[in-house]
């Protein structure tokens, strides 16, 4: 995915490049900036999601979300999700695993959910560029989608 | 040159004050810390391969792409072709969703309205390609479906829901914010 990206992105700068060097030298210079602009919040969020992934662990996950759950492990479950940032490929078999040990669909369905749509340790840059309001409401409406999904899945699973 | 300096420091504060944090639990807990840093440095390494070039394709796209096209084709009377071109923008699109939000500056920079930029963001974060036939080998193709399905409708109504909870003063101010980028 990552190499299709890149592909595309020299495809396009070669493009550019052969209609006119300078409205390319213009973008590279736009790219710098806004990426220089948003790196302090990328890198304080790469140490938050080091500590956070290290305290909230695999094993520690699945430990909270065990045979008990219920609503409450449903709960628990959407705001792990809520504050962690998994990447999908190592979230999917988390989630399968959790499966196995005793975990219910709903729990894995919130889990997942929140954990996609809901960003709290990336909130820093979303009110960067859309402010606190917008923030706040599309995190907290993600987050009951999220109870949602738990819910259907509950009942047709 | 010193208020450059001055500006550079006040920007780094936060991630100055996690860099002490993180060495702090390395000698107080070193077994935490230095996982956590490891997972920091990993993270670093993916963000680093994956985020030039979704900027040099943003540059691109801000020099190239005219306002009234962006508007035309995701502007405020985009339609569905609006939306449907915010889903697939989301779905074809690689990086962790704090790479989304620079995409979504340059969206709303150039006109595009702020339900279809929330419908990319969402798509971004759930739908994408990879990411679901994934989820379908590791938890089954009824999962992945009932998931999907939910998550089409999810992403639209989020979307329209924050517009509609958003003043107008509120959203004037986020495309201002863009546009000084």
């Amino acid at each position: 995915m990552t190499a299709a990206l890149y592909v595309i992105a020299i495809m396009a700068l070669s493009v550019s490049l052969l209609k006119s060097k300078e409205k390319t030298i213009l973008a590279l210079k736009k790219a710098w900036k806004s990426f220089e602009n948003i790196l302090p919040q990328f890198l304080s969020i790469l140490i938050i999601i080091g500590i956070l992934l290290t305290v909230l662990s695999p094993e520690q996950i699945s430990k909270l979300l065990g045979k008990e759950s219920g609503w409450y492990g449903v709960l628990i479950a959407a705001v792990i999700g809520s504050v962690t940032l998994v990447p999908g490929f190592i979230a999917f078999p988390l989630a399968a695993a959790l499966l196995k040990s005793g975990a219910g669909y709903m729990q894995i369905a919130a889990f997942i959910s929140a954990l996609m749509m809901v960003g709290i340790v990336t909130i820093p840059v979303e009110v960067e560029y859309f402010g606190k309001k917008a923030a706040a409401v599309r995190n907290i409406a993600a987050f009951v989608f999220s109870l949602i999904v738990a819910l259907v899945m509950g009942v047709v699973m | 040159m010193k208020t450059k300096e001055a500006r550079l420091v006040k920007r780094y504060r936060i991630f100055f004050l996690l860099v002490a944090l993180n060495i702090a639990v390395l000698i107080f807990f070193p077994a935490v810390g230095s996982k956590s840093l490891q997972l920091t440095w990993s993270n670093l390494l993916e963000m680093m391969s994956i985020l030039p070039p979704i900027f040099i394709l943003l540059g691109l796209l801000d020099v190239w792409v005219k306002r009234e096209t962006m508007i035309k084709y995701m502007g405020d009377d985009s339609g569905i072709i609006g939306v449907l071109l915010a889903f697939f923008l989301g779905s074809a699109a690689a990086g962790p969703l704090y790479a989304a939000f620079p995409v979504a500056g340059v969206l709303l920079k150039k006109g595009s309205k702020l339900s279809n930029v929330f419908i990319m963001l969402g798509a971004w974060s759930t739908t994408k390609i990879p990411l679901i036939l994934f989820e379908a080998s590791s938890l089954g193709l009824k999962f992945m479906l009932i998931r999907m399905v939910m998550d089409l409708i999810g992403i639209a109504v989020i979307a329209y829901f924050t517009e509609r909870m958003l003043p107008k003063g509120e959203i004037e101010a986020i495309y201002q914010n863009a546009s000084n980028r």
